[in-house]
C-alpha cells in the first residue's frame, strides 16, 4: 500500500470560530446511520449550517467568499467528544486537507492523522490573525509546511506545531498504519501467547 | 521505583516499536457495535485480510435500537440495515454477537462487564469513546476511531502513544444525595473538559476504594468527558467479587489464579505519577450542568455563573451556552422548567442506579406534562430489574420503561428530544444537539436528581424531594 508524502498542504482557509467543537456538532449522530463514509462531506457542521427546514443559516462554510476552501481554522479542544471517525471522514470528504487550532482533542487527533488529514496546532492568537488576513484576502492560498513547522499567507508566516510521529507518518508516506502493524504479526503472536486471557478463549 | 497499573499493563501489551516511536500494543478484547465497525469490515474486505483472533472481538447492538417497538425489520429502514449488517459480518468472522434474541443484548460498555469479559490487567478497545468505563475494572481501556476498529480485527493492535498518568484522589464519604455521577462532574468540572488531554485517569483515595463496581464504572465512563482518552481505579476484592461466577470470567480454580494474576497489576505504593490532584468528597455536592460540554457544571444550589466569574478563556464558550440553553447568567438552576427526564445510558442504566432511584421513587408520580422514559441499559438489567419489581416501580410513577439500547443519549434511533425541550438526563454529554433535535437542551445529572426533575417538573433538589439527610 502506497500512500502520498504529505509536507505541505496548500490552499485557501475557512475559520470556524469557537472552543470544544464536539464531534456531534461536526457530523451530528443522524447522520452516522449509515455503513460506508460516502456522502458524509454535504453533512459536515450541518445543524451549524442549516436550519430545521434545510435552509443555509450565516456560517463560514456556508459563505460564498470561502467556497472551496480546503484548509479548517479552529479554536481550542477540537473534535472532543464521540470518537466517531465520521466526524473527520466528513470533514475530509467536504475537501478539507488540514486543519489548524489552538488544540485537539485526541481520539479526533488520531483518527484525522490516519486519514492524511494533518492537525496542526497553533497559538491562540495566531489563528485569530491568520483568520483576519484570511477574511481580508479570502482568495488568498495558505501554504502548510509541515517540514519547518510554519504555516504562511503571502508573506506573514505563523508557526504551527505537529507532533513528531505525526509529522514523520505524514511526510514518509506511512500515516494509514496498517501496513506497519501487519509487519508485526509474529511478534504478535508471541505477545499473545504470554496473556492468559488471550490464550483461554 | 513503583510502577502504575498503566505501566505495567502496557509493558505486558507492548508488541513492538515503530519506526515512527509509537507503540505497536496488543489488545486484548474489542468490543464492536452497529456503528462504528460496518466500514472497518468494509476496509479489511478490500484489503482482502481476515480477523485474526475472531474469538478476541465480541459485538452488541446498542446505539440504533428502537427500545419500543423491537421486531425486524425496524421501521427505520438505516438502522434495520445496520443491524443487518453487523449480523452478517460477525457470522461471516465468527464473531460472538450479543443480538437481540440472545437475552443478552445492551449498551456495550454495560454488556461487556455484566458477562465478566472485562477483566483486569488487560486492554481493551471498542469505537466508543465511552470505553473508558472498562476501566473500573483495572483495565487499560481505549475509545477508537474505525479504521482503528480495522486495525484491530485485522492485527488485534493498534499504533498509540503512550500517555501520562494522572493520579485523582478523593477521599472521604459522600454526603447523603451525592453519587459517583456527582463525582466526576466535580473533577470534570475543577480539571476542565480538555484538562485530560494526553493523560490517563488512575482514579484513587478512599472514595474510590469504598465505591460498588458499578460506581466506579460510572466515574470511569465520563474519564473522555474530561479530555482523558483512559481513566481507571485499581482491581480489588470488589472487582474480583463482582466477576466471580460471570459467564466469561475464570471458572473455579482458573479464578483463583487469575485473582493473583489481576492483583499483580495494581499500582504499586511508590508508583510514579506525572501528576496528582486530590480533592475531599465532602466538598462535593448533588451536581448539575448548565450549559453545552459536562464542564459547565454547578452545585444545585449555585447560580448559573456569569461571564464575570469565569477565567477569560472560558467566557465565549459560556455565551454560547446561555444562548442554546436560554438561560441567564446569574440565576438558579434550580426550579427550571423541564420537558423531558431521560433514565438510562451507559454513565447510568445499571441495576444499582434503578434500585437507587426506585427507592425513593415508589408510591411517587411523574409530574403531568413531563415526558421520562427509563432505558434499562441491558437486557440483563432490564429482566433483573423486571424480577425485583423496579419496573413497576417506575411504571406505576409514570415513566415508560423501554427496552436496552442508547436511546436518548444520543439520539440515534427513535428517541429524540422535540424542539428546543429541556431533558434532565443521566446520560453523559450536554452537548448542542446531541439527544437528537438541533435546538434540545440536556441537563446531566445523577439518576435521583433525574427522578426528582421528573417529580416536580423542574430541576429540584433530590435530598429536599425524597427527604435525604
Amino acid at each position: 500500500m502506497s500512500l502520498p508524502k504529505i509536507s505541505q498542504v496548500a490552499g485557501r482557509g475557512v475559520y470556524v470560530p469557537g472552543d470544544d467543537v464536539d464531534t456531534d456538532r461536526v457530523i451530528p449522530a443522524r447522520y452516522m446511520k449509515c455503513i460506508t463514509f460516502d456522502g458524509l462531506g454535504e453533512y459536515a457542521f450541518y445543524d451549524e449550517r442549516f436550519d430545521a427546514s434545510g435552509r443555509p443559516k450565516p456560517h463560514p462554510i456556508n459563505d460564498p467568499k470561502y467556497a472551496g476552501a480546503t484548509i479548517l481554522l479552529a479554536g481550542r479542544n477540537f473534535g472532543c467528544g464521540s470518537s466517531r471517525e465520521h466526524a473527520p471522514q466528513a470533514l475530509y470528504r467536504h475537501g478539507f486537507r488540514a486543519i489548524l487550532a489552538e488544540s485537539f482533542a485526541e481520539i479526533f487527533f488520531g483518527n484525522s492523522i490516519t486519514l492524511g488529514m494533518p492537525c496542526l496546532v497553533m497559538d491562540g492568537h495566531d489563528i485569530r490573525a491568520l483568520a483576519a488576513l484570511i477574511e481580508g484576502a479570502p482568495q488568498t492560498g495558505l501554504n502548510i509546511n509541515l517540514l519547518s513547522g510554519r504555516v504562511s499567507l503571502a508573506d506573514v508566516t505563523f508557526p504551527a506545531e505537529l507532533p513528531d510521529h505525526a509529522k514523520e507518518v505524514l511526510i514518509d508516506g506511512k500515516w494509514d498504519a496498517i501496513a506497519d502493524l501487519l509487519e508485526g504479526l509474529d511478534a504478535v503472536k508471541s505477545t499473545a501467547a504470554k496473556l492468559p486471557y488471550i490464550q483461554a478463549a | 521505583m513503583g510502577k502504575t497499573l498503566f505501566d505495567k499493563i502496557w509493558a505486558a501489551h507492548t508488541v513492538r516499536q515503530l519506526p515512527n516511536g509509537m507503540t505497536q500494543l496488543l489488545i486484548g478484547t474489542h468490543l464492536i457495535h452497529e456503528v462504528t465497525s460496518p466500514q472497518a469490515f468494509g476496509m479489511l474486505r478490500d484489503l482482502k485480510l481476515p480477523v485474526l483472533y475472531p474469538q478476541r472481538t465480541f459485538a452488541t447492538v446498542d446505539h440504533i435500537v428502537p427500545t419500543d417497538e423491537r421486531e425486524e425489520p425496524f421501521s427505520d429502514s438505516l438502522a434495520d440495515a445496520m443491524i443487518k449488517e453487523l449480523r452478517k459480518n460477525c457470522d461471516e468472522s465468527g464473531i460472538k454477537f450479543f443480538d437481540i434474541a440472545s437475552g443478552k443484548q445492551g449498551i456495550v460498555h454495560i454488556v461487556g462487564p455484566e458477562q465478566g469479559i472485562t477483566q483486569p490487567g488487560t486492554t481493551i478497545a471498542c469505537g466508543d469513546s465511552h470505553t473508558s468505563t472498562h476501566g473500573a475494572f483495572g483495565a487499560i481501556a481505549f475509545g477508537i476511531g474505525t479504521s482503528q476498529v480495522r486495525d484491530v480485527l485485522a492485527t488485534q493492535t493498534m499504533a498509540l502513544q503512550k500517555p501520562k498518568v494522572r493520579r485523582i484522589e478523593v477521599n472521604g464519604k459522600l454526603a447523603p444525595g451525592v453519587y459517583a455521577k456527582d463525582v466526576i462532574l466535580h473533577i470534570i468540572r475543577k480539571l476542565g473538559v480538555n484538562g485530560g488531554l494526553g493523560y490517563a485517569y488512575e482514579y484513587a483515595g478512599s472514595t474510590f476504594d469504598h465505591f460498588t463496581q458499578e460506581e466506579r464504572m460510572t466515574v470511569c465512563n465520563m474519564s473522555i468527558e474530561g479530555g482523558a482518552r483512559v481513566g481507571y481505579v485499581n482491581p480489588d476484592q470488589t472487582t474480583f467479587d463482582y466477576l466471580r461466577g460471570r459467564p466469561y470470567a475464570p471458572a473455579q480454580a482458573d479464578y483463583d489464579v487469575a485473582v493473583a494474576r489481576w492483583k499483580s497489576f495494581a499500582s504499586d505504593p511508590d508508583a510514579k505519577y506525572d501528576d496528582i490532584v486530590k480533592y475531599d468528597a465532602a466538598d462535593i455536592g448533588p451536581t448539575v450542568t448548565w450549559g453545552i460540554n459536562p464542564g459547565q457544571a454547578i452545585f444545585i444550589d449555585e447560580k448559573i455563573p456569569s461571564p464575570e466569574e469565569l477565567p477569560e478563556k472560558d467566557r465565549s464558550t459560556a455565551e454560547e451556552a446561555y444562548a442554546h440553553m436560554k438561560l441567564r447568567p446569574g440565576q438558579p438552576i434550580k426550579g427550571t422548567k423541564i420537558d423531558v427526564a431521560f433514565l438510562g445510558s451507559c454513565t447510568n442504566a445499571r441495576i444499582s442506579d434503578l434500585q437507587e432511584v426506585a427507592r425513593y421513587l415508589q408510591g411517587k408520580k411523574i409530574k403531568v406534562g413531563v415526558k421520562g422514559i427509563v432505558v434499562p441499559g441491558s437486557q440483563g438489567v432490564a429482566a433483573l430489574a423486571e424480577s425485583m419489581g423496579l419496573a413497576d416501580i417506575f411504571r406505576n410513577a409514570g415513566f415508560e420503561w423501554r427496552g436496552a439500547g442508547c436511546s436518548m443519549c444520543l439520539g440515534m434511533n427513535p428517541d429524540k428530544l422535540i424542539g428546543d425541550q429541556l431533558c434532565a438526563s443521566s446520560s453523559n454529554r450536554n452537548f448542542k444537539g446531541r439527544q437528537g433535535s438541533p435546538t434540545g437542551r440536556t441537563v446531566l445529572m445523577s439518576p435521583l436528581m433525574v427522578a426528582a426533575a421528573a417529580v416536580t417538573g423542574q430541576i429540584s433538589d433530590a435530598r429536599e424531594v425524597f427527604g435525604l439527610s
